[in-house]
């Protein structure tokens, strides 16, 4: 009795399979394998569950960090890759050398990292200027009633109490834009820490994710910290309004990231690599990145080179529009242009 | 031979040898991984507290400071806990409280590291923060140990929380221990007058080196966790003397920055500390073998 069971089982369960394998092989289902950046991973999932639901294409998107991502691109065991920050480059030269072909940068979305604080007495509208920002991830300012804080925030009356820096400790994204910003700002510490995804930081506590910088921030009053802009919305935290280039203090807000890369555009290189940190122009926030889908300009495999086309086609066009509900800035109309032409290039059209 | 017999003993052969080749194969991959970095920074890599990823420039020293440190703290707060109850439990508790309370603490193994993490920084930090970190330096702030800024997250957080991990695995050993003592030893020391107090020291007395390989085991445990650890020491590759600094440690360090190493330098620095913590572990866990093996050897004949 109990070996007709197990038998019943096994039977069961290969007409199971055979079944899957035959429904799979019947439709001839195209299949795009891609690894990357995790910080577009929410808005990546629901572009490629959409797209697949509209055309039956799979995706299958590994989010593994954009360090794997440049890595398998190069190495060509992926149809695509996603990354933060844009490949240096020696990468692409090593790539075209390996792969036979460019790689393209096509920018996707943008995000911005916010920069967040726990200080009652300071209220949510704190405001800091780059030299300030600057100062106190450099250890330089390290009470809250620094005069150089007093003297931005007006009218607040700021505790004397030691300031805390909370910073990722995990290699991110999040912290290479940041650190391009204060790079950009401060010369001080583009020579005595420079930019990256992890850094030697002169102080502060580290955090494991968002999740574990905004913990740190949450347990310790006087601390100061950044994440995502994402991360700091959906979790309504206070962020602080910096100071532009324009003289103006701004909030991240998705219309602030947006005009910050049309501020941009006007030295937008072709390759369209590009930090939009410290960006020019009014209403910009001065600490917001593009995220991009790293492609093959030529794909030997036919089916696959026209389905990644019309996919960036429809990301520039009908993906855009679920951008803001998923906490990302979308791309201004000038920069969809600039990825037209680029996805045209890749179709050949 | 029957058939049967042949192949049962070269197949468990076969995988007892598989174990090794692991051992060996994970060996020879770190080191070979390690290579760039072993031949760029040599020996320095062990002394030098430089680790600075955008000039590609890499010490492993605070992180092997951190690691040594955080499970020295986890050892001096859960060995007298451990011991305590384990000879409560085995000397002196009825039955009928050993076995549930044997339970708990074993129990306390089961609980996912992230847990503890959780745990740690969410009710642990705030309360060493607020209440115990400004009472002990306001009152020894004099010994270098419990100076500077209480952050709440550090190297005695990171200290409590390995302590609470490792209890489970030194007390079920160390009971284990004193079950393995022969019970005529009791009765020789009671029926010679001895006090409940004299007869235990007896039994201690003999168990020595089982409570030391139960304590190496626990260490190996803190040295390797991850999680936990690097939710509550504060990542600051730094060497302090004060236990209310921030640190980091060595498993930490490569589940953080692993992911994105992005250079070749990077990963193979990377490497290099798993490899440094391999070797530290496996002495360690070599030397609790030795010595479990040891006491076993003595006191295995009169059972």
């Amino acid at each position: 009795m109990k070996n007709n069971q197990y038998g019943v089982t096994v039977i069961t369960t290969l007409a199971v399979i055979l079944t899957m394998a035959f429904s799979a092989t019947g439709t001839a289902q195209l299949k795009l394998n891609g690894a990357g950046a995790t910080f577009p991973y929410v808005i990546y999932s629901k572009w490629f569950d959409v797209y697949h639901g509209k055309t039956g294409i799979e995706f299958n998107y590994q989010s593994i960090g954009s360090g794997g991502g440049v890595k398998q691109v190069i190495e060509g065991t992926v149809d695509f890759g996603a990354t933060d920050g844009p490949m240096s480059d020696e990468q692409l030269a090593e790539a075209k050398k390996k792969r036979g072909t460019e790689v393209l940068h096509i920018p996707t979305v943008m995000g911005a990292v916010a920069v967040t604080y726990n200080l009652p007495e300071a209220g949510t509208d704190l405001r800091l200027t780059p030299d300030v920002l600057a100062g106190i991830f450099l250890g330089e300012i390290t009470m809250w009633n620094d005069g150089k804080i007093a003297a931005v925030n007006p009218g607040k009356a700021l505790p004397e109490e030691g300031i805390i820096v909370a910073h990722r400790s995990d290699g991110s994204g999040t912290t290479h834009i940041f650190s391009d910003y204060l790079a950009k700002v401060s010369r001080k510490w583009n020579d005595k820490v420079g930019r990256g995804k992890s850094l030697k930081w002169p102080v502060g506590l580290g955090g494991k994710g968002n999740e574990g910088v905004a913990g740190i921030i949450k347990q310790s009053e006087g601390s100061i910290g950044y994440v995502e802009l994402a991360y700091a919305v959906q979790n309504k935290l206070p962020y602080v309004a910096l100071k532009n280039r324009a003289g103006e203090y701004v909030l991240p807000t998705f219309e602030a990231v947006s005009a910050a890369a049309a501020g941009a555009i006007k030295d937008m290189p072709g390759d369209l690599r590009v930090s939009i940190t410290d960006a020019d122009g009014k209403g910009a926030y001065p600490i917001s990145g593009f995220t991009w889908l790293l492609v093959y300009k030529s794909m030997k495999d036919q089916a696959k080179k026209k389905a990644m086309g019309d996919f960036l086609t429809w990301a520039m066009t009908d993906g855009q529009s679920y951008a803001k509900d998923l906490y990302y800035a979308p791309l201004p109309a000038e920069v969809v242009q600039l990825c037209n032409r680029k996805i045209d290039a890749i179709t050949g059209k | 031979m029957n058939i049967g017999d042949w192949l049962f003993k070269n197949l468990t052969r076969l995988f007892a040898v598989l174990v090794l080749a692991i051992v060996a194969l994970m060996a020879w991959e770190m080191i070979r991984g390690s290579g760039a970095s072993i031949g760029e920074f040599g020996w320095g890599f062990l002394t030098s507290s430089e680790w600075d990823p955008v000039q590609d420039l890499y010490g492993a020293l605070p992180f092997i400071y951190g690691t040594v440190v955080s499970s020295l703290i986890a050892l001096a707060i859960a060995l007298p806990l451990s011991l305590g109850s384990a000879i409560f439990l085995s000397e002196i508790a009825p039955r009928w409280i050993e076995g549930p309370v044997a339970f708990m603490v074993e129990l306390l193994a089961a609980i996912p590291s992230i847990v503890y993490g959780l745990w740690g920084m969410f009710v642990l930090v705030p309360w060493l923060r607020a209440s115990v970190e400004p009472v002990i330096s306001k009152n020894l702030g004099f010994i270098p140990l419990f100076r500077g800024a209480p952050y709440g997250f550090g190297m005695l957080a990171a200290g409590i929380i390995l302590a609470i991990m490792i209890l489970p695995i030194i007390t079920s050993i160390s009971r284990d221990v004193l079950r393995a003592i022969p019970g005529t030893q009791r009765e020789a020391a009671l029926a010679l007058g001895a006090t409940k107090w004299e007869s235990t020291r007896i039994i201690l007395a003999s168990g020595k080196s089982g409570f030391l390989g139960a304590t190496l085991l626990g260490l190996g445990r803190a040295v390797g966790e991850t999680m936990a650890v690097t939710m509550v020491i504060g990542n600051r590759p730094e060497i302090s003397l004060s236990l209310f600094d921030p640190g980091y440690s060595m498993a930490s360090v490569i589940a953080n920055e692993f992911a994105e190493a992005t250079t070749e330098m990077y990963t193979s620095a990377l490497i290099e500390i798993a490899l440094v913590l391999f070797v530290v572990t496996l002495v360690l866990n070599a030397f609790a073998r030795f010595i479990v093996w040891s006491v076993t050897k003595t006191s295995g004949g009169s059972r």
